[in-house]
């Protein structure tokens, strides 16, 4: 047992990170997606008087979010006047203080709405590299120790590739594959690169329409797949081959994303539907129009479906028939998706105000409030009772 | 003698550090090779995952180097491609992370005269700025990047510029000191917020900045319009004017005979509003054509902005081909690499307008300018010619 621990040890020592563990928060959304923390000391108590563990400021602007890997919390960012500087940066998990710091320049195209940045996609990780995105198409790799493994410019391959709003989708790894959907009007497609490496092992064309949803990783029944969002529906490919296992072919949003449990998929098309595949297709098992969600995402736990509009009206429904529980109004407007533990929802509308929800009896209540004072556009994290958050000029962090 | 002991100790500790870096830099010949050709196997790095394999372990072993491969991969980002200069620029990284930590000694007389000498890549010279640790010394090398092929070292001193102008701005004996200085910022300037910045300033003290001619806005076309493009299905429709421009030449148009019209806007900015030209303008393509006198071969940046799909010719080669309508516009929004010869260049281009109603769907217009690489506006030897 001993010797175990000390080699655990060594081998953290030597790589610096403790590469597994079951509080990490690797991409959009949390590890399934679903913006569900397993999580029962994330704090829920919280008043004008609540202080961060820590800030630190960052280098630019950005829309992604914070993603946890062990000890390591790791954040994009871009800047310059053209906003084609882009960053990434490592803070320690503890202690705020930045472990490493790298910057690149961006090849694709930089201009995006002037709410968005260049760096609005959120970085993934596979526990042992980090896929840093960004909206100009550029795709970083590097290990957790800041070292640079490879890069791509997808924009610089497919020149036509880009939004001239901005594009925001955040990738996921599956099966040693990073996936990520490249769509806009001009050029659509999506691509599956070899982790290790960034060569391509597939490309498939995709619906040529503006599409700033990201791509889902759905591991159920023995089901490993990648959910391909747009507004012609819902692709699921195999990671490996972009190969489509079935498709749901009814319209779906180009803004907030799907979000599955282990056994369903709600898909943003006409309010929510929820789908379950059945051979190459999918079977509908309900579709709730009052289940509305416009930018944030719809969360899942716990039984439960919440969507968030942007005004701040928030609706929870039951994921077993869509049927509406309740509503409840929190002040908006959202951009943010809303994150769950223990639970409370922790939403942060784009004016920095984090309201805290009681949102698992059968009516919400307010728990608490508190005021970051700063432009918040990102989705926060929670990792090992703390909740992160990203505002437009600092990493904060919550909690033990 | 208690206060001279820290600065003692710290001559010391810079003095070994600089010594550990001499005998670094005396090594370096021995590594020399070996960084040689990991920096080849990564300047080798292409589009769509070309050289990815070879490269990678090239890169493994090269962030692992010491700092005498600094200046090597400095050197080596001259004439590499996007993309490879990102794969060298994350071994610099990883490499003065770890030489030179947050804080400690760095070889700054090293890094300045990269950062002077323009001979080497415009991105590596501002790596090598960045890395100076010595404020005298970056203070002293900032006036000097005002023309800099960079454009990132010339935002450096345009600012710098700025200050001296903004510190002696309330002194009205300076008065023509100041615009002095407020010109000479804007020779340099390339950013749009330093000479909004600048203009402004100088507007104050009574003088004008012609702000299409700094950035080298093309203000003067012909325009021949509209033909069909109702469900957008004119992009790829070969008009007359694809085939060949006569301004003389009288097309069968979307509402009947349309003939080539002249052109030209006073915006500060060069947007050629074509809405404003014709009527019933949804669903449409227009054709816009001018002329660029070259004083000589060269490579340049064609910038436009446009909300509307578009394609552009130069000397009749298609340049460039974007179906996109209405995500936004602004300067700059498109920069593409061409080739003018020496003489007279024709420009083309389709500018096409979608069904939307929307009202942010309206607007049909185009601006458009050559530049350098750093973006500063390239003027035409000639004032744009008259098209006959």
């Amino acid at each position: 047992m001993q010797q175990i621990s000390i080699m655990t040890l060594a081998l953290s020592l030597f790589f610096g990170v403790s590469q597994l563990s079951a509080d990490d928060w690797r991409q959009f959304r949390g590890d399934n997606a679903s913006g569900h923390a397993m999580d029962a000391n994330v704090p829920t108590e919280w008043s004008e008087n609540s202080q961060p563990t820590w800030t630190t400021g960052l280098p630019g602007r950005g829309l992604s979010c914070p993603i946890v890997v062990g000890n390591r919390v790791i954040v994009t960012a871009s800047s310059g006047p053209e906003d084609d500087r882009l960053h990434v940066l490592c803070f320690n998990t503890n202690t705020g203080e930045q472990i490493w710091k790298r910057q690149f320049w961006a090849t694709g195209n930089t201009r995006s709405h002037r709410k968005m940045s260049n760096a609005t996609p959120t970085p993934v990780s596979d526990g042992k590299q980090i896929y840093a995105f960004f909206s100009s198409n550029d795709l970083i790799c590097l290990d957790l120790n800041g070292n640079l493994t490879w890069f791509r410019g997808i924009t610089h391959d497919y020149p036509n590739a880009s939004n001239s709003l901005g594009m925001s989708s955040s990738p996921v790894v599956a099966d040693d594959t990073v996936v990520v959907q490249v769509e806009a009007d001009s050029e659509s497609f999506a691509m599956g690169l070899n982790t290790a490496n960034g060569v391509t092992r597939w490309k498939k064309d995709r619906p040529r329409k503006a599409n700033w949803t990201s791509p889902v990783h759905w591991t159920a029944n023995d089901s490993d797949a990648v959910l391909l969002q747009s507004s012609k529906g819902v692709s699921a490919v195999e990671p490996k081959t972009g190969k489509v296992i079935w498709e749901f072919k009814e319209s779906a949003s180009t803004i907030p994303s799907s979000t599955a449990d282990e056994s369903t998929i709600y898909i943003p098309s006409k309010g929510i539907t929820a789908v379950r595949p059945n051979g190459n297709g999918v079977e509908v098992l309900w579709n709730a129009n009052k289940l509305s969600p416009s930018t944030a995402s719809p969360v899942i736990a716990n039984g439960r479906i919440y969507c968030i509009n942007r005004a701040g009206a928030l609706t929870c429904g039951n994921v077993k028939d869509g049927s509406i529980l309740w509503q409840f109004r929190v002040k908006g407007p959202f951009s943010a998706t809303p994150v769950y533990a223990n639970g409370y929802l922790f939403a942060v509308n784009e004016e920095g105000l984090l309201q805290v929800v009681d949102a698992a009896g059968e009516k919400a209540k307010l728990a608490g409030e508190y005021n970051l004072g700063e432009t918040v556009l990102s989705t926060p994290a929670i990792s090992d009772g703390a909740l992160y958050i990203r505002s437009d000029g600092k990493l904060w962090k919550f909690g033990q | 003698m208690r206060s001279t002991m820290p600065r003692l100790h710290g001559q010391l500790w810079l003095g070994i550090a600089l010594g550990v870096f001499t005998f670094l830099l005396q090594s370096s010949t021995v590594h020399a090779d070996t960084h040689h050709d990991q920096i080849e196997q990564i300047r080798d790095v292409g589009s769509k995952g070309q050289g990815h394999e070879q490269a990678i372990d090239a890169l493994a072993k090269l962030s692992q180097a010491d700092a005498t491969a600094l200046l090597p991969i400095l050197k080596g980002m001259k004439g590499a491609n996007p993309i490879a200069i990102n794969w060298l620029r994350g071994a610099f990284e990883s490499i003065a992370a770890r030489s030179f930590g947050k804080s400690g000694p760095v070889p700054n007389k090293m890094f300045a005269d990269f950062a002077q000498d323009r001979s080497h890549s415009p991105r590596a010279r501002r790596i090598a700025f960045k890395m100076i640790r010595d404020d005298a010394m970056t203070a002293e090398l900032v006036p000097t990047f005002l023309n800099d092929p960079s454009a990132d070292l010339r935002r450096e001193a345009v600012a710098y510029y700025i200050t001296v102008a903004e510190k002696v701005t309330d002194d009205q004996n300076q008065v023509d000191m100041v615009r002095s200085i407020y010109r000479r910022a804007l020779k340099g300037a390339v950013h749009d917020d330093q000479v909004k910045q600048i203009a402004a300033a100088l507007k104050a003290l009574g003088d004008d900045v012609n702000l299409q001619k700094h950035f080298g806005f093309l203000p003067r076309w012909h325009i021949i319009g509209p033909f069909d493009n109702k469900e957008m299905k004119g992009f790829d429709v070969v008009y007359p004017p694809e085939k060949g421009i006569d301004l003389s030449q009288t097309c069968v148009g979307q509402m009947g005979d349309v003939t080539w019209q002249p052109i030209s806007t006073d915006d500060e900015y060069g947007v050629i509003d074509i809405a404003m030209q014709i009527e019933n303008y949804k669903g449409s393509v227009m054709y816009a054509t001018t002329k660029f006198v070259s004083r000589e071969d060269q490579e340049v940046e064609m910038r436009l902005g446009t909300p509307n799909a578009w394609k552009a010719w130069i000397n009749g080669k298609l340049i460039f081909a974007r179906e996109e309508y209405h995500r936004s516009t602004g300067m700059d929004q498109f920069r593409v690499k061409v080739e003018l010869r020496k003489g007279v260049n024709t420009v083309l281009l389709k500018v096409l307008q979608n069904d939307q109603e929307q009202n942010w769907a309206q607007r049909y217009q185009f601006q458009f300018r050559f530049t350098d690489e750093a973006g500063s506006g390239i003027r035409p030897d000639q004032e744009q010619l008259t098209l006959r």
